[in-house]
């Protein structure tokens, strides 16, 4: 069943009160550890899904790339090679830029980004005296491209911290399954144990107290049965003038002596 | 829970650049691109005569601004700083190797794909499919 504990247990006081506590924190325990490993079960289902997208993503990336730098080659051709050199020097403030929210899966936040453009794209491409449309297809198979980029880099970010989540997910669940729940069941047993122990204690001092009671009882009797006994030898002794021996023997009425007559 | 790393939510991140000069050309063309007042960029242009150092330096400079969502390296520059990339494992900015005009897409260098390889070993990830 759970992995075998060290023998540990907890250190407490052996009542039964701490025992229901105990087993209360053994079933908080063991509704935790279930709920845990369904925690981890979805997200390893969303983790692989994403692992899928991510292949199918990575090799789309591949063809739109080469698309994009053939259409970039496309514009070097047409507008000549120096427009490396215009478009370095025309870089201003970026107008692609991306938005990152966070997304809540099965519990956990994953980082999702979303690319979006600010204000105007400018244009100002100036110097470049040939080729304008060549440069503006290039620019539009790049700007697809970024967009491709911006979805691979959300879904690497969220693989990520999925991963992450899972690992500390697991770790917990082990950790309830080998540490937590052995324990506590160890500390259980010991006071089970230790109270039966009281119990039959107990029902020893019982038992013996109720043996020397018995006996005592019986030597009151006997003491009595023969205080009752001296007291009639007594009497008799008083009635008939006898010596106490001879009215014991009477009594004891075992031998009959002649001599005597009523 | 507490404790692990805060991820932004950040209404505005750029996107930088660390790639042969073509690759960056297009970006830029697409608008990517971003030079602040003290003319810091968010991109490098490596070429023949970029040095490793140079690479490494900048990979860390982007990675630690926090105004940069994304980091989209070449993956033959990858492969040059393979150690610092694969040591990497902070979820923002997200690390993304893009294949250039010379070094088509090899799946086999990628630090992601080769992570999830030692994972899933009976899945062949960047093969075929089942």
């Amino acid at each position: 069943m759970s992995g075998q504990g060290q023998g540990q247990r907890l250190t407490v006081v052996p009542t039964v009160t701490v025992l229901g506590v105990i087993k209360a924190r053994l079933v908080g325990a063991t509704r935790g550890h279930a709920l845990l490993k369904k925690k981890s079960d979805a997200l390893t289902v969303q983790f692989r899904a994403i692992l899928k997208k991510i292949v199918a993503t990575k090799e789309s990336m591949g063809t739109i790339m080469k698309s994009s730098s053939f259409a970039l080659t496309e514009a070097k051709y047409v507008a000549g090679d120096n427009i490396k050199y215009i478009v370095l020097e025309n870089v201003k403030t970026a107008s692609l830029k991306v938005r990152s929210r966070t997304e809540n899966v099965a519990g956990v936040k994953l980082p999702k980004f979303e690319h979006f453009s600010e204000a105007e794209t400018k244009n100002d491409l100036t110097g470049l005296a040939r080729g304008g449309q060549q440069v503006q297809g290039c620019k539009a198979a790049y700007v697809k491209a970024i967009e491709v980029l911006v979805e691979l880099a959300s879904l690497q970010t969220s693989f990520l911290t999925l991963d992450e989540a899972i690992k500390t997910t697991n770790r917990r669940v082990n950790a309830l399954e080998s540490v937590v729940k052995p324990r506590l069941e160890n500390t259980i047993s010991y006071i089970k144990g230790e109270l039966d122990e009281l119990e039959r204690e107990d029902f020893f001092r019982l038992k013996k107290i109720q043996a020397f009671k018995k006996r005592e009882i019986e030597k009151q009797m006997n003491n009595s049965k023969q205080f009752a006994e001296d007291q009639a030898a007594e009497n008799l002794s008083l009635e008939r003038g006898i010596s106490m021996n001879a009215a014991h023997n009477m009594l004891s009425a075992t031998q009959k002596d002649e001599d005597i007559i009523f | 829970m507490a404790g692990r790393a805060q991820i932004a939510t950040k209404s505005s991140a750029l996107i930088s650049m660390i790639a042969d000069e073509d690759t960056i050309v297009g970006m830029l063309l697409a608008g990517v691109g971003n030079v602040d007042i003290r003319r810091k960029t968010n991109y490098l242009i490596v070429d023949s005569k970029t040095t490793v150092k140079q690479i490494e330096d900048a990979f860390k400079e982007f990675t630690t601004r926090d105004d940069i969502a994304v980091v989209l390296i070449s993956q033959y520059v990858a492969n040059m700083i393979r150690l610092l990339v694969d040591s990497y494992n902070k979820p923002i900015p997200a690390i993304l190797e893009i294949p250039s005009k010379d070094h088509p897409y090899d799946p086999a260098h990628d630090s992601i794909l080769s992570r999830v390889k030692n994972l899933f070993s009976a899945e062949s990830v960047a093969g075929g499919r089942r």
